[in-house]
């Protein structure tokens, strides 16, 4: 099993969550996230005093899926969250010990 | 570049040219108006109705007609009606207006702590003004035995509400065309905003016990005689006997309220120092919405504030009304121009502060002033008011967190001035130095007189009163609590739960 974890835009988010239902994924994290790549951030101006703000909000998607699907799940989210543009985000994959359903107790995919 | 771009970019030169031709046009009519007015005409004709109107208030005629009483009480009910309104309109720029405005600013961890300086006020302050706030304010009656008027202090006639409330024969003491009850109420809602707005300077570090004792010394030994100076005959009014270079005109604060309280933020914000971590923390504004709503809910409240300072409902409420609105209005265009030209982004904080700022400097001259002026005295305190927050705050390096200086202090100095300047006998009955440059010139010499008097006063007992409780019970809070915030710290509460 692998979890893949997607920094991605906020506007993409429905893009991926949609593509990925189509491709079997059940179900998927995501939360408010907020750091710094190479998109730099902004400035802001409060009554002349600026604060650079170099932390910019993305949300965090996590999904974990069968050593096969991997494939099809990182392309599926590459394709749908992709602009071209600096700040698109990254995916990171990590190999996964184990899975269980609190309800049942079933244990790996099954779980899934 | 397309058109769309290039208006970003430069709208904020096309609200400067909108601007200066306003300000020649306005500058220019008023003059041309003033100088046709000598013959008889249109621009007098406000004038002499809102007087004809004062007149038949108080004119007694030759042969009394029976109808005069049912018409004079029908315009009491009138008056008192609109000061009620008015009494209500300016608790309500405290709280939520102030509350709102000042909370949005600082950050999270402070909201309460600042909510509660407004809340609290209210209650504090009013406790004060019943039992003898309003009597040192405005106690005194010419030539009485006993509760002689003088010029410095009022006397002890109202205290505890003793000739205020409804007498045992069930007549109301009458202030002019209201009911002392209200009027004692409607005064008594700037003695609630004026402590309130100083909090501006010392927010997220100062101990509430500390400002608590500091704000009923600074009510009592402040506000009273300043108010009584300005507004009951005393050495700061215009046409007291004996006033300090013939008294200024302060239509509804601007040196009783603004000066006094920026003046006194400043002294604060210098002797309590900088919030820990200033300049190089982030300390953005927590929440912007609360914010813009607050200086909304203030720009309502105001008409309260100035309107309601004509003391009736007359043709001088009316304009008083409209220059406040107007003022508020230019203010608000000129900051958030002047950003838009010198950052390519106009803020919505800068909309706001602007508006306050145009609030701020109309005041005194709300009364006094013709629309015309009252745009250009509002785009004025947007520019001045943007440059003692921004630059005149970073160069000197002091820590006014929301500018309470910077906004009422400068915007109430040049408001007080401009007065002076802009003040016009068709509203009321007296020209400021545009108009009829040798009794201006007086005029303007009182103002002056009258902005160094209270800066002067109202900086020095700050500075005592500050003094003596540093060495006391001490002004600020432990770093620990001030880093944890003051709602968890003073109060023991979160602003934001979201279960």
């Amino acid at each position: 099993m692998k979890k893949i974890e997607a920094i991605i835009r906020h506007f993409k988010l429905e893009d991926v969550k949609g593509a990925l239902t189509e491709h079997g994924i059940h179900g998927m994290t995501v939360s408010e996230v907020r750091g710094f790549g190479r998109q730099k951030g902004h400035t802001e101006m409060y009554r002349g005093t600026e604060y650079a703000v170099d932390l910019v909000p993305k949300l965090k998607i996590e999904v974990v899926c069968s050593d096969d699907n991997l494939r099809a799940v990182v392309d599926t989210i590459l394709r749908t969250a992709q602009t071209g543009a600096i700040g698109d985000g990254k995916i990171f994959v990590t190999n996964l010990e184990d899975a269980i359903r609190i309800r049942t107790g079933e244990h790996g995919e099954e779980a899934l | 570049m397309n058109a769309r771009q290039w208006f970003a970019r430069h709208g904020g030169l096309l609200l400067v040219l909108v601007g200066m031709v306003g300000l020649i046009g306005s500058l220019a009519l008023p003059v041309a108006a003033q100088t046709s007015g000598d013959a008889p005409g249109a621009s007098t004709g406000a004038g002499s109705e809102a007087g004809s109107e004062a007149g038949s208030d108080d004119g007694s005629p030759a042969e009394p007609d029976p109808r005069d009483a049912a018409i004079a009480e029908a315009a009491q009910t009138g008056h008192n009606a609109w000061m009620l309104t008015s009494a209500a309109l300016v608790l309500f720029m405290t709280a939520p207006g102030l509350a709102m405005f000042y909370s949005g600013l600082v950050r999270r961890k402070n909201v309460l702590s600042v909510m509660m300086q407004c809340v609290f006020l209210m209650g504090l302050m009013t406790v004060v003004w019943a039992l003898w706030g309003y009597s040192l304010s405005f106690g005194g009656v010419p030539d009485s035995q006993e509760f002689p008027h003088n010029p410095y202090v009022g006397s002890l006639q109202y205290i505890f509400m003793n000739n205020v409330q409804i007498a045992a024969d069930g007549t109301a003491p009458m202030a002019g065309n209201i009911p002392e009850l209200t009027f004692m109420a409607f005064q008594g809602m700037f003695f609630i905003i004026t402590p309130a707005l100083i909090c501006g300077a010392f927010a997220e570090r100062m101990k509430f016990s500390a400002m608590v004792i500091f704000l009923v010394l600074w009510g009592t030994l402040v506000y009273c005689p300043l108010c009584h100076w300005v507004w009951d005959a005393g050495i700061l009014a215009r046409g007291a006997p004996g006033a300090w270079a013939g008294g200024a005109l302060d239509f509804a604060g601007g040196t009783v309220v603004h000066i006094s309280s920026g003046v006194s933020a400043l002294v604060c914000a210098l002797l309590i120092g900088r919030r820990l971590g200033f300049g190089t923390e982030d300390m953005r504004p927590h929440n912007m919405t609360y914010t813009a709503l607050g200086a909304g809910m203030l720009w309502v409240g105001w008409f309260g504030f100035n309107a309601g300072s004509a003391l009736g409902a007359t043709a001088v409420a009316a304009s008083a009304l409209v220059v406040t609105h107007f003022s508020a209005a230019a203010g608000a265009v000129a900051w958030a121009g002047l950003e838009w030209i010198q950052r390519g982004k106009p803020s919505v904080l800068g909309a706001a502060s602007g508006a306050v700022a145009g609030l701020v400097c109309i005041t005194p001259a709300s009364g006094f002033v013709q629309p015309m002026p009252a745009l250009v005295m509002g785009a004025a305190a947007g520019l001045a008011c943007y440059f003692a927050c921004s630059t005149l705050k970073a160069r000197l390096g002091y820590d006014d967190s929301l500018d309470a200086f910077g906004v009422h202090g400068v915007g109430g100095t040049l408001g007080a001035v401009l007065t002076g300047v802009f003040a016009s006998k068709a509203v009321g009955g007296t020209d400021g130095l545009l108009y009829d440059p040798p009794g201006g010139a007086q005029l303007l010499l009182g103002q002056i007189v009258a902005v160094a008097v209270t800066v002067l006063f109202a900086a020095v007992a700050t500075f005592i009163l500050l003094k003596i409780l540093d060495a006391t019970i001490g002004l600020r809070v432990s770093q620990e609590d001030e880093y944890r915030g003051l709602d968890l710290a003073e109060h023991g509460e979160e602003g934001y739960i979201f279960n």
